[in-house]
């Protein structure tokens, strides 16, 4: 792999591992970013690992750029030797596809979409060769995606779909980006998944809604009063389709704080994935209802 | 101690100098969106460089103080004025319990930093009382204030003269056009020559949309891109990448149509390219910019970058010197 190093101004360091993704990239990208982390480098203030690059932001008045760039060369030498194998956790996150509130923002961000006559899910599906959304819902809650960056807002998790390359669903963004997108939005851009957060802008095509919060600022959902944050790169997440009864009584339960996610322990090798995808995630859904 | 709001001006938030070590996680720096500001509007009334103030976007806002305080102004020209009379900017102001705090039409620049004796008392969150509006986190209720909210002030660290105040030369005015200073690196490589000699070669005008996630620019010529095949999972646009880190600075043009820096409540990473990166020692100066102002962008090397940087270091020296 060809590693890209960039300055970002005067403060930060941009690392791009590879121009495009894989999983390959995102576990040489997790290990530099590990690695710059356990040497404590004076003067480093954020380490941002994104899918297939990642930023340090530095004080150059403790550090010398040209320095902290040295340091992180240094790094990724000694790094790319590592196992690719980390200890994670599966989540099932439900999903209303082709729910009426992603659909009703949709229409009103129609003129901005590269089909204004289609919605975001018929567009996708028909782009990707699905003979129908059904097929294609039955595609992307189907296999696991893995969670290969965090950021854009706060705890937004970036997803990409564990299956062979040519299986995965692509898609492009929208031509200009939305001033709004409903909360908890389910959403696909490029080759990724994300799950919107909070309300904002946003620029991925929009299949459904889950009703499990994943940032509660105010940290009163149970399952997110030791950190306001849910996801973590490497988390990996199984979609399970739900319909509008079974959306409104999840959303009830979270509203009571009753509603807790399944979510299990697990370990994740690369090399055993990728040497056959189908079955390794087959194995490891089998772990969130015990079979 | 406390104030009550009576109108919240245009968008007023709590902000203190920021919340770093987050990023990571999509939680933004945060903070004073003109850092240089707020320590001088701190320090004027005898409080740390770093306790909480209130930014004050484009109006200012009408409050009412419940006991006897002292106040300061600096940043953009907006002017205070208690029960109606005329007061001073960059100096301390001694207000008096019942007195009402409004403002007077902005000047230039656009925001300015109220400081209070004793700093604005809300809840540390993450290591800062900055106000986060996108992810409703920090400041007052995680959002920018309204009418009827009341916020509680600490108590006065030291005590100040009425009168105190910042030499005007050590004041920061805006220059017209304004210069950004920019490194070009990230994805630079994706644009033609000619169209990187263009992006400096243009005056752009600060777009409506400009906020604390960023400021987008209009104007300028549309960037034309080195042809190549799209890398798997970035999208089909020219302009698209896969998804990265945006560094606080940098500057992305979605489509290749209109710059975007962002700023202090940035979103974290995307999937759009970016030319390049602001300097640290220029982001304050655009905090100030007002929308239809003119810009020009100006190229610079990493040398060039740090010395604006110790000149800028230089400057908060003198200006905490003069006032402490």
């Amino acid at each position: 792999m060809a590693t890209r190093y960039s300055f970002g101004g005067d403060e930060h360091i941009f690392v791009e591992v590879e121009e495009e993704m894989s999983l390959d990239a995102f576990f040489k990208s997790l290990s530099i970013t590990t690695a710059v982390r356990e040497s404590r480098i004076k003067g480093v203030t954020e380490i941002c690992p994104a899918n297939a690059s990642f930023q340090v932001k530095f004080d150059p008045d403790v550090i010398k750029p040209a320095d902290m760039l040295a340091e992180i060369k240094k790094l990724e030498e000694q790094a790319t030797h590592g196992a690719a194998e980390i200890d994670t956790r599966i989540v099932e996150l439900p999903v209303f596809y082709e729910d009426p509130w992603t659909y009703e923002t949709q229409m009103r961000f129609r003129e901005r979409h590269q089909d204004p006559s289609s919605t975001d899910i018929a567009y996708t599906a028909r782009i990707n060769g699905y003979a129908s959304t059904a097929d294609f819902i039955a595609a992307h809650a189907g296999a696991p995606w893995f969670v290969s960056m965090v950021g854009f807002v706060s705890g937004l998790p970036f997803l990409y779909q564990m299956v062979e390359r040519d299986k995965q669903i692509e898609s492009p963004k929208y031509l200009r980006p939305r001033t709004d997108t409903p909360k908890l939005t389910v959403g696909h851009g490029g080759c990724f998944g994300a799950i919107y957060s909070v309300r904002g802008a946003g620029g991925y095509q929009m299949f459904g809604i889950t009703p499990m919060p994943i940032y509660d600022p105010r940290q009163e959902t149970p399952y997110l009063r030791e950190f306001m944050v849910f996801f973590k790169p490497g988390d990996i997440v199984k979609y399970k389709p739900i319909d509008r009864e079974a959306y409104d009584t999840a959303l009830a339960e979270v509203e009571d704080h009753r509603f807790f996610p399944i979510v299990r322990e697990t370990r994740f090798a690369l090399e055993e994935f990728k040497a056959d995808p189908g079955t390794y995630t087959k194995k490891m859904e089998g772990l969130l209802h015990g079979v | 101690m406390a104030f009550e709001v009576k109108k919240p001006g245009l968008a007023t938030t709590v902000q203190d100098l920021g919340r770093p070590g987050y990023y990571h996680l999509g939680i933004p720096l945060s903070g004073a969106m003109d850092q240089e500001a707020l320590i001088a509007a701190n320090l004027i009334v005898g409080n740390d460089e770093g306790a909480a103030g209130l930014e004050l976007v484009f109006m200012g806002p009408e409050l009412v103080f419940q006991d006897d305080a002292v106040i300061a102004v600096t940043g953009a020209e907006l002017p205070p004025k208690l029960d109606g009379q005329a007061q001073p900017t960059w100096t301390a102001i001694k207000v008096k319990a019942g007195q009402t705090l409004s403002f007077d039409f902005l000047r230039q620049g656009a925001r300015a930093y109220l400081a209070v004796a004793g700093g604005i008392d809300v809840p540390v969150v993450l290591g800062s009382r900055s106000t986060y509006a996108l992810g409703a986190l920090g400041g007052h209720q995680g959002r920018k204030l309204a009418a009827g909210d009341v916020l509680d002030v600490g108590a006065p660290q030291r005590s100040v003269a009425e009168g105190h105040a910042l030499d005007p030369a050590l004041r920061r005015g805006v220059a017209e056009p304004a210069m950004i200073r920019m490194l070009p690196g990230l994805y630079w490589h994706r644009i033609t020559e000619a169209a990187g000699k263009q992006f400096f070669a243009d005056t752009w005008k600060v777009a409506p949309e400009a906020d604390r996630i960023g400021y987008r620019f209009k104007g300028g010529a549309t960037l034309e891109f080195v042809p190549r095949e799209p890398p798997f999972g970035a999208g089909s646009d020219p302009s698209n990448i896969v998804d990265a880190c945006y560094p606080y600075g940098s500057i992305q043009v979605p489509g290749g149509t209109e710059p975007i820096v962002l700023h202090r409540d940035a979103v974290s990473g995307g999937g759009y390219f970016m030319l390049g990166t602001v300097i640290s020692a220029d982001m304050d100066q655009i905090a100030q910019l007002q929308p239809h102002k003119a810009v020009r962008f100006v190229e610079v090397g990493m040398e060039e970058a740090l010395d604006a940087r110790a000149e800028r270091r230089r400057n908060i020296e003198a200006i905490k010197a003069a006032l402490t």
